[in-house]
């Protein structure tokens, strides 16, 4: 073969490659799109807010960032663009789902182990169960149209995961979004319960933990009432719901003559002393017979419990006070240049004693309190004596420290008298 | 048997080991008298300080325990435990930065008075030494206590030395006896501030000391030619070095007693450096340098300008005798030098604590 004519050849076969590519990028093209094709997507985003609005909440959606889409909830075909055969009724298209099929709606998945573990195998499935032994679950069933459902506090379209800090029930919004119907109480009306939960939880230690320090594990509304299963604790259950977190405190109310009083009293335990929603921080002015002691709404002058109060009062006081005089002391001595580090870091039993003296006191009993309240004394007052000697000894190096100036000084003049004395006689010498 | 007198004693001593020799040499040595005479009197006082360094430092030793476990406890032990701990340790550590500032005050007195001519290179350049080692004194005995301050002080000093050009990476793992600052440091330390410094310091003040005698004391150029009045060295100025330092005891109990040096918090090597760390004043005017000079200059790693510039610095004051060239008259430039040099330490040393 001659080489041009190799050539041509070659330049020809090149030709007949290069006329395949458009060939090839529109089959790629038409399986790309007939994968992307979203028809309720693209009419609905043309459409007015009120139905373009799903489209715009989609971006971010959790169920979208997995690949889910209108159609796996909605069903329907979204391959189609004519409305009628994309919203065939007779093809499963749902639409929007009545509330009260809510809980089935997003069950249909969420209730579904199987196919839950191939998104999160740790997702819990069992929502939609826990709703219907919830009051909200029980009135929906009951025919109530207004209690919440899965979307009231999830959100329909645009729901986020929970640790999201954009989700509805994102540790930080969760108390918004249950007062966004409990706090309203104009829609509360119907069902004759307090709206002021809210409010009252705003100003909780918890809301101030949850709030100012941003501590995402101090509880909010479904801590102590669940999220899917929601409902006020029963009275028996209150110390138990508390007990979650305040361990101690709930194991040492068990074992004491109050736990069956106030079952007698049909008083809720820990909230008789505590309240609610609106738990202030302890104090230890809630002990005793002043005018915060929360032991005087059932104690009287003259009875056991209101001395035993009385009493337990006088003696966290007293560790109080020892503490503070100690601290005083030895805050004293540091700031007079003293070493003090030592007793200032043993105080910090006396400090330990005292927390759990404050939690010993649930036990309801001064002899038991004691036995925290007693050594705690003890070592705080070796802080006081470790102070006290130190600022001794500051008084003794002062002291010491003026009479050897002294001394110091007297032997710098009488060198200073010699050396006169010696020049004396050199000038002497000289004249001499 | 009779009762041996004083001058039984002298003459005992002078047969076996010349004393007679020592007291003829000390009785001829004169010490001139001019308006600039004051400085003479602080070679001595550091001098003075350093022995008062090298007793404290001693009794400190019978109770110090160098690693990381216990050097802190110890020294704590020292301060609230030991009769006088407090005393030994406080004094300790004022007697050490009085020195380094009476020792730049005779530096510097050295320097404007133009003491290092010719004959006294040496003594000049023993002298800068004594400086070195001083602050290496400095620099070594802060950590010792191991507390938070002198930890953190610590590890950005030694980084400081690691961004030094091709030596500085190996002179930092020679410093720390690793990576970081770790207990190994700190034994490392306390074996220069108690055994390497101490054996190469005393060498060098033995010869700072006889050149001192050897050729006397200098007379500033100004008052050179003239009649100047002259005093014995012993006893008129020695009992006059006595009183100072008879003085600098009363200063250094009275700052022991008033101002107790702080211990503070034991050293934690995974807690955050504490705000506003800094070191010791007499190295504050090169950290502040360092802190003020921009990242880069031109291509450059600023810092390692910095630390360069410093070398270069110490390099030009160790040579400084011949630098000044001794054949021409006193020369300006050198003393404008000089008055910059110690306003920028002092300004910086300012600016240093109060930012």
């Amino acid at each position: 073969m001659k080489p041009n004519s190799m050539a041509a050849k070659d330049a020809k076969n090149r030709f007949r490659a290069f006329k395949l590519v458009p060939l090839i990028a529109l089959l790629l093209f038409g399986t790309v799109s007939a994968q992307k094709k979203n028809s309720c997507v693209e009419c609905h985003s043309q459409m007015e807010v009120a139905l373009s609005e799903p489209v715009r909440l989609s971006k971010g959606d959790v169920h979208d960032a997995r690949g889910l889409s209108c159609v796996d909830c909605h069903r329907g075909d979204a391959t189609k663009d004519a409305m009628a055969a994309a919203m065939d009724r007779r093809k499963g298209f749902i639409g929007k789902p009545k509330p009260a099929d809510l809980p089935a709606f997003c069950g249909k998945c969420h209730s579904n182990a199987e196919f839950m573990k191939t998104f999160n195998p740790g997702l819990r499935v069992d929502q939609e169960r826990e709703y219907s032994t919830s009051v909200h679950g029980k009135l929906l069933k009951g025919g109530d149209t207004k209690v919440a459902t899965c979307v009231t506090c999830h959100g329909d379209h645009g729901i986020r995961a929970i640790k999201d800090p954009l989700s509805k029930v994102f540790a930080l919004n969760v108390a918004e979004t249950c007062g966004s119907c409990h706090a309203n109480g104009e829609y509360m009306k119907s069902y004759n319960i307090p709206h002021d939960q809210f409010e009252k939880y705003k100003t909780s230690v918890h809301a101030k933990a949850l709030y100012d320090k941003q501590d995402l594990s101090a509880p909010t509304c479904n801590d102590c009432h669940g999220n899917h299963g929601a409902a006020p604790p029963g009275l028996a259950s209150v110390a138990n719901v508390c007990g979650q977190c305040h361990v101690r405190q709930a194991s040492l109310f068990q074992s004491n003559p109050h736990k069956t009083v106030f079952a007698l009293m049909q008083v809720g335990e820990c909230i008789q002393c505590h309240s609610n929603h609106g738990i202030t921080p302890p104090s230890d002015e809630m002990l005793g017979v002043g005018d915060k002691s929360a032991c005087t709404q059932c104690h009287g002058q003259g009875d056991s419990g209101y001395a035993a109060a009385e009493k337990m009062k006088t003696r966290m006081d007293e560790m109080s006070a020892s503490i503070s005089r100690s601290n005083e002391i030895l805050n004293r001595a540091e700031r007079a240049g003293m070493e003090v580090s030592k007793p200032k870091f043993d105080l910090n039993e006396a400090k330990d004693a005292l927390t759990q003296a404050r939690v010993i006191v649930h036990t309801f009993s001064t002899d038991e309190l004691d036995k925290v309240i007693n050594p705690g004394l003890d070592i705080s007052n070796k802080g006081y004596n470790a102070g006290g000697a130190a600022l001794a000894e500051l008084s003794f190096r002062r002291k010491g420290l003026a009479g050897s100036l002294f001394f110091i000084l007297l032997f710098a003049a009488l060198i200073y008298l010699k050396v006169r004395d010696v020049e004396k006689r050199q000038a002497l010498q000289k004249q001499a | 048997m009779k009762l041996m007198n004083a001058e039984t004693v002298r003459l005992w001593l002078d047969d076996r080991v010349g004393i007679g020799s020592i007291a003829a040499v000390a009785s001829k040595k004169e010490i001139p008298v001019h308006r600039h005479s004051i400085w003479y009197y602080f070679g001595g006082m550091t001098l003075f300080l350093f022995s008062v360094q090298v007793g404290t430092g001693i009794l400190l030793l019978l109770y110090y325990r160098p690693s990381a476990e216990t050097a802190f406890e110890s020294v704590q032990f020292i301060v609230t435990e030991v009769k006088f701990g407090w005393l030994i340790r406080s004094v300790h550590s004022w007697s050490a930065n009085l020195m380094i500032a009476t020792l730049f005050i005779h530096m510097f007195s050295v320097y404007f008075m133009r003491a290092y001519r010719r004959p006294r290179e040496m003594t000049w350049l023993s002298g800068v030494m004594l400086l070195l080692l001083a602050v290496a004194f400095g620099f070594s005995g802060y950590l010792l206590p191991w507390n938070k301050l002198a930890f953190f002080a610590t590890k950005v000093g030694t980084e400081i030395a690691g961004v030094i050009p091709l030596v500085g990476r190996p002179m930092l793992r020679f410093l720390r006896g690793g990576d970081d600052v770790t207990g190994a440091t700190l034994t490392r330390f306390f074996g220069f501030h108690v055994a390497v410094l101490p054996a190469i310091t005393t060498v060098i003040i033995g010869a700072h000391l006889a050149l001192v005698q050897m050729h006397g004391m200098s007379v500033p150029p100004g008052l050179e030619g003239q009649n100047i009045k002259k005093m014995k060295f012993f006893p008129n100025f020695f009992l006059r070095d006595a009183i100072g330092w008879v003085l600098a005891i009363g200063a250094l109990a009275a700052l022991a007693a008033l101002f107790p040096w702080e211990l503070g918090e034991k050293a934690d090597a995974f807690a955050s450096a504490p705000a506003g760390i800094r070191p010791e004043w007499y190295f504050l005017f090169m950290f502040q340098t360092l802190k003020l000079i921009p990242p880069k200059i031109l291509s450059f790693d600023g810092e390692v300008i910095g630390i360069l510039a410093f070398g270069v610095g110490g390099l030009m004051l160790f040579i400084l005798p011949f630098l000044d060239n001794p054949g021409k008259p006193r020369r300006r430039i050198f003393i404008v030098i000089g008055v910059i040099v110690v306003l920028y330490i002092i300004a910086l040393t300012i600016i240093g604590y109060l930012g």
